[in-house]
């Protein structure tokens, strides 16, 4: 079997597992997990961006406005299915990234970090800013339907759970397409030597500028089913600390992989509910410590540890 | 013959000074150009306006009867002029193999976003494609070498090679022997020459080495102060005296090398 086609099985199968045993977990463990997916959708934009060598301090915009477009259709129009509410957060969340986009293309390393940071701040003000959008305390988020069906209770968290999957498993399997076409594959190439690029005959600001709106509308997605799983939007989605979230999962996880996104998330949401019961006050700390041994023993993240493995069997056999 | 390149009195300047002036050339198709010149004497400018990293001050220039002043390179290297660099461009954490799948990709792929996005990159016509060129220019064993290690001979041919792999007509080689070891040059230019001959690639290429120049071009442009003060085939330059004073001058045991 080839490379792709036997992560692709992997991949699948290890989604069918965790989709599987669901109703057998623990429902703060689902809720977790939950988030935990959502998240790595964001994870997946940055990953896409991070291989071109730009790290985006300011993602949580995009996931902000997946977040609040889900919350306001769900309070100024009838429509609940929740396939249509992300759709739509998806669609809002591009098409912010591809405005944004013709500005933050234009820069690279520190800059296109701080100005994208600079974008999601503005976002954040005016949220904080505006009573009718519920200024800090944010507002609640109805409960979506599937295609007409209400889940209840124990049920809804588990529907949740199971549409972040497919939402997840789709996302995963597109980005690992993107990731083997001709534009997809100009990552490495862009961080390595722009001019070799334009000299091939391609812009690379317009190719940045795409990268932009893909990991938007992932961002998007991921923000559009967290306020689905919270049932509640505020400000803070769009705060630094939720980019620097994003951004401390991806080098958890490692730029590497698609899987390890997922890995790298739920890890994270983990390590931090583990820290925050522990040590209420200092949680900080250990997802600190947890940050500095992964960058000083696992530099190319979880990802790599699955690659590491792989070589040593193949070296064995 | 018809014209490939038609560059009319092109100029460029930086603020007060003048990098070229009155530049006139045609260029017939297959024909292959050295260009000399002291450093600073226009050459690279020369170079980039053609291939558009510089615009013109004035001027113009038409390639295949197309004007090209001003475009973008990414532009004009889609309507078949491609460049190589004195420093090698390559991507260096890349194997060699990758430098050249990614130049064929791009070569075989539309210029569209949506084509590039459903387009894999290791569709069969560009691996084969890529293979090839490893072979003719003779590189095709350091295939998994990452471009960082290469030696500077083989990063300046796959340089080379993923400049012709969009099946360029017009090929301008800017000091392909730079860096080179006197010993090496010799049979690195009889590998790109040879290369580009079989695809029939018209080459205009920067040199400072009066021999290489003689052996491979067919006609030279010498230039001085930002202007041409010579065009004429290789023997006829190299013995102007204008050009012996300004340019070979402490070359002059090259060029009495290859008269021999």
């Amino acid at each position: 079997m080839t490379m792709p086609a036997r992560s692709s099985l992997l991949g699948a199968l290890a989604f069918i597992a965790v989709a599987a045993v669901a109703p057998w977990m623990p429902p703060w463990l689902v809720s977790l997990a939950t988030i935990a997916f959502a998240n790595a959708l964001v994870v997946l934009g940055l990953i896409i961006l991070w291989r071109t060598g730009l790290v985006p301090f300011g993602q949580a915009l995009f996931y902000a406005i997946g977040a609040y477009a889900v919350a306001l259709i769900g309070r100024y129009t009838s429509v609940r299915d929740v396939f249509v509410v992300i759709l739509a957060g998806a669609i809002f969340a591009g098409i912010a990234a591809y405005l944004v986009g013709f500005l933050l293309a234009r820069y690279r390393e520190i800059f296109f970090a701080m100005l994208s940071l600079a974008m999601s701040m503005i976002l954040y003000g005016i949220l904080v800013k505006t009573e009718t959008l519920g200024s800090t305390d944010g507002f609640h988020v109805e409960a979506g339907t599937f295609f007409g069906y209400r889940p209840q209770g124990v049920w809804l968290n588990l529907s949740i759970y199971w549409l972040v999957l497919g939402f997840s498993a789709v996302m995963a399997w597109l980005v690992s397409l993107y990731f083997r076409s001709v534009a997809g594959s100009l990552s490495n190439p862009i961080r390595d030597n722009e001019i070799r690029v334009e000299f091939l005959g391609i812009s690379v600001d317009r190719l940045i500028h795409l990268k932009l709106v893909v990991s938007g509308i992932l961002a998007g997605i991921g923000g559009a089913l967290a306020a689905l799983a919270v049932q509640h939007v505020d400000p803070a989605m769009a705060y630094w600390t939720t980019s620097g979230g994003f951004v401390f999962v991806t080098i958890l996880a490692g730029a590497g992989s698609v899987g390890a996104a997922f890995v790298g998330s739920l890890v994270f949401e983990l390590v931090r509910s583990i820290a925050i019961d522990l040590v209420p006050g200092e949680w900080q700390m250990i997802l600190g410590t947890v940050l500095l041994l992964t960058i000083l023993f696992l530099p190319e993240g979880l990802g790599s540890l699955y690659g590491r493995l792989r070589r040593r069997k193949d070296a064995a056999s | 013959m018809s014209d490939i390149l038609v560059v009319r009195d092109i100029e460029k300047t930086f603020g007060a000074v003048v990098a070229a002036r009155d530049i006139s050339v045609v260029v017939p198709v297959h024909q292959t150009v050295g260009i000399i010149g002291a450093n600073g004497a226009g050459k690279t400018t020369f170079v980039n306006m053609i291939t558009g990293h510089l615009t013109p001050s004035k001027g113009s220039i038409h390639f295949e009867n197309k004007d090209i002043t001003g475009l973008p390179s990414r532009d004009i290297v889609r309507l078949g002029i491609s460049r190589s660099f004195q420093v090698a461009q390559v991507f260096p954490t890349m194997t060699v193999l990758e430098n050249m799948r990614i130049a064929s990709a791009i070569a075989n792929s539309r210029d569209s976003i949506l084509d590039r996005l459903f387009r894999p990159i290791d569709a069969p016509g560009a691996v084969v494609e890529a293979d090839a060129a490893l072979d003719l220019f003779q590189i095709a064993r350091y295939r998994h070498a990452k471009a960082v290690t290469l030696p500077q001979g083989v990063r300046k041919l796959l340089d080379i090679a993923m400049a012709v792999a969009g099946s360029p007509r017009l090929l301008l080689l800017d000091e392909p022997t730079s860096g080179i070891s006197i010993e090496e040059k010799f049979g690195l230019m009889e590998v790109v020459m040879s290369a580009l001959k079989t695809r029939r690639i018209t080459v205009l290429f920067v040199e400072h080495d009066m021999e290489i120049v003689g052996r491979f071009a067919d006609r030279v442009l010498a230039f001085y102060d930002g202007t041409v003060i010579a065009d004429a085939p290789p023997k006829a330059v190299l013995a102007d005296p204008k050009v012996q004073t300004l340019i070979s001058g402490t070359q002059r045991a090259h060029v009495g090398q290859a008269d021999a």
